[in-house]
């Protein structure tokens, strides 16, 4: 609590003793309600004092104002108890507020608590300095001891440790970093000390880009809080001028039509009523409270969301598009079956990995990394590259020959087909057919249970649009699930492809795109809402998305959506019940069933229970 | 230009108020105001100077809701 707090809440504690030490002595009508205005004074002397101010700057629609009049009229009415009560439990709905507030904004500010404090430089002389992080320069070297966070993007240069992304990722995973390896910041270094060459200012480091986008990420507003804004700005003053006709209107009615009292003191009070439940805070607060809370959440689980607006989007999802290699699938090649004829099927790798290993090409790199040893060239000669089809060497005074069904044709040898998706190295040694190589991209882990979760979650419709050949395309989307797949698009085609997508879905869908950031930012920004996968540390993705996973887990899109749906269902309890109470208070008040007590029950009551609602959109955990 | 300032406001419809009052101010092409992050951001004008519209912008602030603060 802070000091303005504690003093309220001391406030509070005198005030109520006060007023139940007035009620238990036996007291008359006439000082009872002068020593009243002690406790009241009390605890109300500061919204009565901006009250005056608020007139003085012609803000009689502030709420201070608003419980200024409620409680002074019903003091004056005779009402003493109850205006002292309702002023009570007014501050004491603020201070829980404010509390509350506090507290949220802490705790989710913590969850995203990966602002580095310093950098140690390292000089020449082998001595460190500590400085601020936005003091170092491209270029410096500066040292992380294990327990540290890597405050800014670097190579490293000397060391190697293993780093804990889980502030960055949700994952607890360690990942290894070796000589050579660029690391982001924001990691914490857990073994070994480790080196960095600093590839990136601090402003331009991860970390920073990160919070920045944290941070502003309320500030794109969602439709349902400009509702709330919208709504406010009108409520008060319609309540209000309720509050005045309802004053007015019946008891002139009473004594000019019918002819009856006028009641003037009933229905006056009535209107205070009217008055006490025209606060809009319970409204405005609970909304952006949930909001945050919802992006606080997800940031913590490693899904950054860009703004409320995108929150509500992803809540609405019917239509996922995803990008195949790279998303769905790890886009990197891997030996994925050794077929033989006849001969051993190292041995097979083992030739394949030798005949190729003169060439740089990603095939060559998947073979020399299946293959797992290093290379002994002098066993190699007589090497000739056969541009787009192959190679053929002498291996061990063999002769081999690897590469395409059309190499094998060109040396007239008869080789069997493969039907299988991916890129097939056909293998002929001492002049026959010897079995062949299938090299192909893998799915990512999670990505068949990422498919069922998403269709769990409620999404209509699923499409994969890939720029891979049919039959790798239709392979994939097999083993996923997938019954929707085109396949050979130019990054300018996936765009046209949304594009015709986006004119089929509903009116009140929305379109999910999701890609790794690389090459379609275009699309990113056409769909509704554009997820980039696996964007640590890439600026483009980040850039482009409306929403980043952190780490390359297709499974975080359905807990995205999840989250989503979470914390929009709260901001909708939220609104229906704080509107729903204060409506069912109003009419109640307008008939004399509710009273007072009612009324502050309606404005601090639905409050205190909007905002502790609102929290529970942090929680994401177990989503 | 936009640049960023660091406020204090008690409740979320004082600072809706203040954002409508940054909003209002003359030199302020647009302006917004977190209460979760207790910011609030600017848009300039071309040609205005941020320091003196700043001040009137925390004038107009004050007036609406006496009780806010925002740290130049």
């Amino acid at each position: 609590m802070s000091k303005k707090q504690k003093k309220v809440l001391v406030r509070i504690l005198v005030a109520a003793l006060c007023m139940a030490a007035l009620l238990l002595l036996p007291l008359g009508e006439g000082p009872l309600r002068l020593l009243f205005l002690i406790p009241y004074l009390i605890v109300g002397y500061d919204v009565l004092l901006k009250a005056g101010k608020g007139i003085l700057h012609r803000q009689v629609f502030d709420e201070n104002f608003l419980m200024a009049a409620a409680t002074v009229g019903a003091i004056l009415l005779g009402e003493y108890t109850e205006g002292v009560a309702v002023m009570l439990f007014y501050q004491i709905g603020e201070l829980f507020q404010s509390y509350a507030v506090g507290k949220s904004r802490r705790s989710i500010s913590q969850l995203m608590d990966i602002r580095p404090d310093y950098a140690n430089i390292q000089r020449e002389d082998g001595s460190t300095e500590r400085v601020e992080p936005d003091e170092v320069e491209i270029g410096t070297l500066i040292l992380v001891q294990p327990g540290e966070k890597i405050p800014i993007d670097g190579v490293v240069e000397e060391g190697k440790s293993t780093l804990d992304t889980g502030a960055l990722t949700g994952e607890s995973l360690p990942r290894e970093a070796l000589t050579g390896d660029e690391v982001v910041s924001g990691c914490v270094n857990l073994t070994g000390v480790l080196k960095i060459r600093t590839t990136k200012a601090f402003g331009e480091s991860t970390v920073s880009r990160i919070l920045d986008l944290v941070e502003n990420a309320s500030s794109r507003k969602s439709r349902s809080e400009n509702f709330i804004s919208r709504f406010a700005r009108y409520y008060t003053p319609a309540v209000c001028g309720a509050a005045v006709a309802l004053a007015l209107l019946p008891p002139l009615g009473r004594a000019l039509i019918f002819g009856l009292a006028p009641e003037w003191g009933v229905w006056v009070f009535r209107a205070l009523t009217f008055l006490v439940i025209s606060c809009p805070c319970a409204l405005v607060i609970s909304i952006p409270l949930s909001f945050f809370a919802g992006i606080g959440g997800a940031g913590n689980a490693g899904v950054l969301i860009k703004g409320s607006n995108y929150l509500e989007a992803l809540s609405q999802t019917g239509c996922v598009v995803f990008d195949k290699t790279g998303t769905m699938t790890q886009g990197v090649f891997e030996v994925n079956e050794i077929h033989s004829e006849g001969m051993e099927r190292d041995r097979l790798l083992e030739y394949a990995a030798l005949a190729e290993s003169y060439s740089s090409h990603p095939i060559s790199k998947s073979l020399q990394k299946a293959y797992g040893k290093s290379v002994d060239r002098n066993r190699i000669s007589d090497v000739e590259e056969i541009s787009g089809n192959g190679v053929t060497a002498v291996i061990d005074g063999v002769p081999v020959a690897a590469g395409s069904r059309k190499l094998m044709e060109r040396l007239g040898i008869a080789c069997g087909e493969c039907e299988e998706a991916g890129t097939v190295v056909y293998m002929a040694v001492d002049g026959s057919y010897a079995g062949y190589i299938l090299i192909a991209d893998r799915l990512k882990p999670h990505a068949k249970e990422a498919v069922a979760a998403l269709k769990k979650a409620g999404v209509r419709r699923m499409v994969m649009l890939t720029g891979d050949r049919q039959e790798a395309a239709a392979q994939t989307a097999a083993e996923l699930g997938l019954t929707e797949v085109y396949s050979g698009l130019l990054p300018g085609d996936k765009v046209d492809q949304v594009e015709e997508l986006l004119r089929q879905k509903g009116r009140k869908e929305k379109l999910v795109f999701v890609g790794d950031g690389i090459n379609d930012a275009p699309v990113l920004s056409r769909a509704d809402v554009g997820i980039a996968m696996g964007a640590l540390g890439s600026d483009a993705a980040i850039e482009a998305a409306d929403v980043v996973l952190m780490d390359d887990d297709p499974l975080k899109i359905a807990k995205a959506i999840r989250i989503a749906r979470k914390c929009m269902g709260i901001v909708y309890e939220n609104i229906y019940f704080a509107i729903g109470v204060k409506a069912l208070c109003l009419i109640l008040g307008a008939v004399g069933i509710a009273n007072m007590w009612a009324a502050v029950f309606a404005d601090v009551g639905v409050m205190v229970l909007a905002v502790l609602n609102a929290i529970r959109a942090l929680s994401v955990k177990k989503l | 230009m936009k640049k960023t300032y660091k406020i204090d406001v008690d409740c979320a419809n004082c600072a809706n108020k203040m954002e409508e009052a940054a909003k209002k101010t003359a030199g302020v092409k647009d302006a917004g105001v977190n209460f979760m992050t207790l910011k609030m951001w600017v848009d300039f004008e071309d040609g205005t100077e941020p320091g003196s519209v700043m001040k009137e912008v925390r004038k107009n602030c004050k007036r609406v809701e006496d009780d806010c603060e925002i740290y130049l």
